[in-house]
């Protein structure tokens, strides 16, 4: 008797943890309906930190669901008029220096954007979590004084560029704060930091993060998004690759 | 005693002809093999030091932490002064700036979109200086083509050339990181291709002037790294490691933007391999005096047993044994000396020959990566025919030593009884 009661306690305080913790794919599914929208605009900033020096990038980004995005670098001269196009799985890149359009593939999208820790790949996968991994609750931690799930993800599908994450989840706000990115081998590939978080309208989205590429040395690269709006209008010819030359 | 000894050798023919023999082969093996290592650690020396390394490299701390990368980005800017310093510091030593680098190649359709890509290995070198053309044998490398004459022109390797489908004067477009990490195209027109013989450019190289280089990755009056040559064009590696200090000592404090200099053996290496070649010679001529000291052990205990009626007669007529023993290794110094001799003077005439022709193994080394010359030549190195010739002598003595102990064994008392029968 005495031995069954303790099986009981036993079942019924796992069943409380468990009830506790959230179901991983609806978690995902509020990080996707937090994250992503149909449209945006937005500015941003990115400041580059080498071993040398650090240097700021300043460009104007407009996207449409998660396939089709545009970027336009305003800032520094160098880089000024540079533009990106991604639709689908294809990225190119417009120089006007050289007046010349480039698609990057294959091992090219592995390479580093504009000398920072994100890869042409970490820009282009802009794609729903749910449809990308398998997410299980673990644990629960506090992550910059905010009360946070952590989720262990699996990827899906092969073609993920990082096969395993980390991830610390807002619990009231949905916003990841902290992910650690792997490779299928288990090496830790990248991290991503948010330092600052701003709403606008119902969402919370990241307003300052440090990426990190783990296997580059320097302090990483900061990404600050200047001002965003969601669900606004954007012209279709915006995503085309004559706009690149416009 | 020495005319005598010499008499007795010549007279009898069958004493000195066979071991003579042996240690001539022997000699001219170990002479011909140490010059033509020496002629292959020179060419390889030659090739990595034109190629990789410099007799000398200056790079920044930073730079040789991950040198193996070539990572452009941690080399040198704005050199100016600190260049003219180094060249007043040490004087004679001849400097060339290059950069290496990696890019992708972009193939412009006829509307300015990608056609073909391809990753390339790139090396900006100062085309502007003949010495430089002639280290990498530039216009002996062309086929077909020129070199690069005006701003912007490449050459590439010509199998990169035909696996993108370019034709001579064609443009394509470098994209690639600046110095400072930000995106940076170019564009260039082909006006060469290459082949060198070394796998890692063969295979997707591109060679331009450092100048225009300089443009492309924002890196003014910049390099990734500092060759230096000694003057005569030769390495010597107790000449570099001296330079090698002193320059370290003065200008290398410890910030990882700093210069440091590395000689030629710091490097791919190259140390290693010197010192395992060492390593291997001595042991061929220690596997040699063991081989032919056997050989000559043999050969001198043959002879104990022929001239056996004439060690105890000498010994009969009171000449001591101690006496004998002495004699009989003075005989074999003699031989081990004229054999050697002869075998050196052979090796000398086959060593000067191939000095000339040199052995060619460009069918063997096509397909390898390997950083030596097609052609091999020997080397006459006058270290090279004496070490040659010592373990001749030594074998000689040691094969006598081991065969003339049998004298220990003679007793005097029977030595009439034998010479009875």
């Amino acid at each position: 008797m005495k031995k069954l009661n303790i099986i009981m306690i036993l079942a019924f305080a796992l069943t409380q943890l468990c009830a506790a913790f959230p179901e991983g794919e609806e978690l995902l599914r509020k990080i996707d309906a937090n994250m992503l929208s149909n449209t945006m605009k937005a500015k941003t900033t990115m400041i580059v930190q080498t071993r040398r020096a650090s240097r700021t990038m300043v460009s104007n980004n407009w996207s449409q669901g998660t396939d089709k995005a545009f970027s336009e670098y305003t800032a520094p001269a160098r880089e000024k008029g540079t533009k990106m196009l991604k639709d689908g799985d294809n990225l190119w890149i417009y120089d006007p220096n050289t007046d010349r359009v480039i698609q990057i593939s294959g091992n090219m999208l592995k390479q580093s954007v504009m000398g920072s820790d994100l890869s042409y790949e970490d820009m282009m996968e802009e794609t729903k979590m749910q449809e990308s991994y398998a997410a299980v609750v673990t644990d629960e931690t506090v992550y910059e004084k905010r009360d946070c799930w952590i989720l262990d993800l699996t990827a899906k599908k092969a073609d993920v560029t990082y096969q395993n994450v980390k991830l610390y989840v807002d619990k009231e706000r949905f916003l990841p704060l902290y992910q650690e990115l792997y490779a299928k081998s288990g090496k830790l590939l990248k991290t991503y930091k948010v330092q600052e978080v701003m709403q606008s309208g119902q969402r919370w989205y990241p307003k300052k993060v440090l990426y990190k590429d783990e296997l580059k040395s320097g302090k990483g690269t900061i990404f600050i998004v200047d001002r965003v709006e969601f669900d606004v209008k954007i012209p279709a010819h915006i995503f085309t690759k004559a706009a690149l030359r416009k | 005693m020495l005319k005598f000894i010499l008499k007795g050798l010549l007279r009898d023919r069958s004493r000195s002809f066979f071991p003579i023999l042996i240690v001539t082969a022997g000699v001219m093996v170990i002479v011909f093999m140490a010059s033509y290592l020496d002629g292959f650690v020179r060419s390889m020396l030659n090739q990595n030091a034109r190629f990789e390394t410099g007799h000398l490299k200056i790079v920044t701390n930073a730079y040789a932490e991950n040198i193996s990368q070539k990572p452009y980005d941690l080399g040198f800017i704005d050199m100016g002064d600190e260049m003219d310093d180094w060249k007043k510091d040490f004087p004679g030593i001849r400097w060339t700036p290059r950069i290496y680098f990696g890019a992708l190649l972009d193939v412009p359709d006829s509307i300015g979109e990608t056609r073909e890509q391809g990753n390339v290995f790139g090396l900006a070198v100062d085309l502007k200086d003949e010495t430089v053309v002639d280290d990498f044998r530039l216009q002996e490398s062309l086929v077909r083509g020129r070199l690069p004459q005006k701003p912007n022109e490449i050459i590439l390797s010509e199998t990169l050339f035909d696996k993108l489908g370019l034709a001579l004067n064609s443009t394509v477009t470098l994209l690639g990181s600046s110095f400072f990490g930000a995106m940076s195209f170019a564009n260039f027109s082909v006006c060469g291709t290459v082949t060198f013989g070394v796998e890692a450019i063969d295979r997707s190289g591109l060679i331009a002037d450092i100048e225009d280089v300089r443009t492309f990755l924002d890196m003014q009056d910049g390099a990734s790294e500092y060759f230096g040559y000694l003057p005569g064009g030769e390495y010597d590696d107790e000449t570099v490691q001296n330079i090698k200090q002193q320059f370290n000592a003065k200008y290398n404090l410890g910030d990882e933007f700093d210069p440091v200099m590395l000689a030629l053996t710091d490097q791919n290496d190259l140390g290693f391999l010197l010192l395992y070649m060492k390593f291997a010679m001595a042991l061929i001529s220690f596997v040699f005096v063991i081989i032919i000291g056997i050989v000559l052990w043999n050969a001198g205990l043959m002879n104990g047993i022929r001239r056996y009626g004439e060690f105890g007669l000498r010994l009969a007529m009171g000449e001591s044994k101690g006496h004998l023993y002495g004699w009989l290794l003075i005989e074999s110094l003699v031989i081990g000396i004229i054999g050697s001799v002869i075998g050196a003077a052979l090796s000398i005439v086959a060593v000067l020959y191939f000095k000339d022709k040199g052995f060619n193994f460009s069918a063997i080394l096509k397909d390898t990566s390997m950083m030596v010359e097609n052609v091999i030549y020997t080397t006459l190195n006058w270290k090279n025919v004496l070490l040659g010739m010592l373990p001749g002598i030594m074998a000689t003595i040691l094969g006598a030593l081991l065969a003339g102990l049998g004298i220990f064994r003679r007793k005097t008392s029977q030595l009439f009884k034998e010479l009875e029968t």
